[in-house]
């Protein structure tokens, strides 16, 4: 069962290497939209620390939105996913592979990149810290729970917005967890808690995620 | 081995097939024939467990394919209307690629082998988006090569194939007829395999 994972997790990296301008327009796109806030709202240090946070969360939100609908739709297109769900082995374990592949190439990016990011908010050294940690325990459940949606809005046209409203609404407890966690650094209050609760959030959305995604997926091959 | 009885597909609001049933034993080729839209890929689609049809059942070796799920899909082969390569990688990647996630053991001298039987030789390390149609067919193929498992279920193999490349296929068909294998395929052009019983199934 391991196995099958490996192969379809170094599968879907040896594409995604193959076509990097789709990992590095959404970095950019991060990197881009986390740079306008402080051009935006002016250099009070004072506001750019309280800003923090959730600007760069809700940008990480929105940059793995950029490559949710790819997830599936390529296989869908050139018949591998029949091939997939044809496989003799449990769907939601190749669904768990795509999903540790999407966030080996969009979730973990944003984590290492954001401290640099961070570092035109005027946070401090601890608080940079905290946000990398935050999204790097975070992201994952945005790549788990994002296949779903994937998955329900595969051969939709339009999808790519329906994706993004049903999506999106889910990713508030993340979001929530996530930018709280920096906020109570910043404060002083400690991020123990806030980062409980998000490692919660990513064991739930990447281990049980997969299964109701291979039930959206037979339903979209149906 | 393979039964199927009273089987109904209905698509949209209206009814492609019903009371479709036959019977598939080792060494035998079912050659589903049909105009187009008769249902001909709704029907591979089913006997595979991708779609469920509006009524009857399919069983193999005396069991539905529902109960045996992981099981049936172990023995069957499906090759569908696409060639589930992907453009990106090279067909030898495609090959190996698609061996590990069927759980199948090959090795890169046994794919290059099937490669070479396909006549894909020096083409091995060419990513598949800049081969031709009739490439990329051959590449989906070369899968059969090397493919054990009892159940073929194939639509449309010959479509973009030269006349030596569906020579090639008929001989993969007859080999795995005598090795006592079945096959269910669809197609527009003649079939003309060596071995095994050739059955026929006319829809619509």
């Amino acid at each position: 069962m391991l196995k099958l994972v490996h192969a379809i997790i170094s599968r879907d990296l040896r594409l995604a290497m193959r076509r990097r301008a789709d990992i590095v327009s959404a970095l950019f796109f991060f990197i881009i939209v986390v740079s306008l806030f402080p051009l935006g709202v002016g250099p009070e240090p004072e506001l750019l620390r309280k800003l923090a946070p959730g600007v760069l969360w809700v940008a990480a939100l929105l940059a793995t939105m950029l490559s949710l609908p790819r997830l599936f739709a390529d296989d869908h297109r050139d018949g591998t996913l029949e091939q997939l769900a044809l496989a003799p082995q449990p769907l939601g374990l190749i669904v768990l592979g795509k999903v540790v592949a999407h966030w080996l190439v969009s979730g973990l990016p944003l984590a290492l990149l954001a401290p640099v990011l961070g570092l035109q908010f005027d946070l401090s050294s601890d608080a940079l810290w905290v946000l990398s940690s935050t999204l790097l325990i975070g992201t994952p459940a945005l790549s788990g729970i994002g296949a779903i949606g994937a998955a329900l809005t595969l051969g939709v046209r339009g999808g790519g917005v329906l994706l993004s409203l049903l999506v999106l609404p889910l990713y508030i407890p993340v979001l929530i967890f996530g930018a709280g966690a920096v906020d109570a650094t910043v404060t002083g209050l400690g991020a123990q808690a806030h980062l409980s609760l998000l490692g919660a959030l990513t064991l739930g959305g990447v281990f049980f995620a997969p299964w109701p995604t291979a039930a959206a997926l037979r339903i979209a091959l149906d | 081995m393979l039964e199927v009885s009273r089987l109904e597909c209905v698509r949209g609001e209206r009814s492609l097939f019903a009371g479709v049933g036959f019977r598939l034993d080792g060494g035998e080729m079912l050659y589903l024939q049909g105009r187009n839209g008769s249902g001909k890929t709704s029907l591979l689609r089913i006997l595979c467990g991708l779609a469920q049809p509006a009524a009857g059942e399919i069983r193999w070796r005396g069991t539905t394919i529902d109960t045996l799920g992981e099981d049936y899909r172990r023995e069957l082969c499906y090759l569908g209307h696409h060639n589930a390569i992907k453009e990106e990688l090279t067909p030898l990647e495609n090959l190996l690629a698609s061996a590990r996630l069927a759980d199948e053991a090959l090795d890169e001298g046994a794919a290059l082998e099937a490669l070479e039987m396909v006549g894909l030789a020096g083409r091995e390390d060419l990513a598949c988006r800049y081969l031709s149609q009739g490439q990329k067919r051959r590449v989906a193929l070369a899968r059969l090569v090397n493919e054990r498992r009892a159940l073929w279920i194939l639509d449309e193999p010959y479509v973009a194939l030269d006349a030596a490349a569906i020579e090639l296929v008929a001989g993969l068909l007859g080999a795995h007829l005598q090795r006592g294998g079945l096959v269910v395929l669809t197609t527009h052009q003649a079939v003309d395999v060596a071995a095994g019983t050739v059955r026929q199934l006319r829809l619509g």
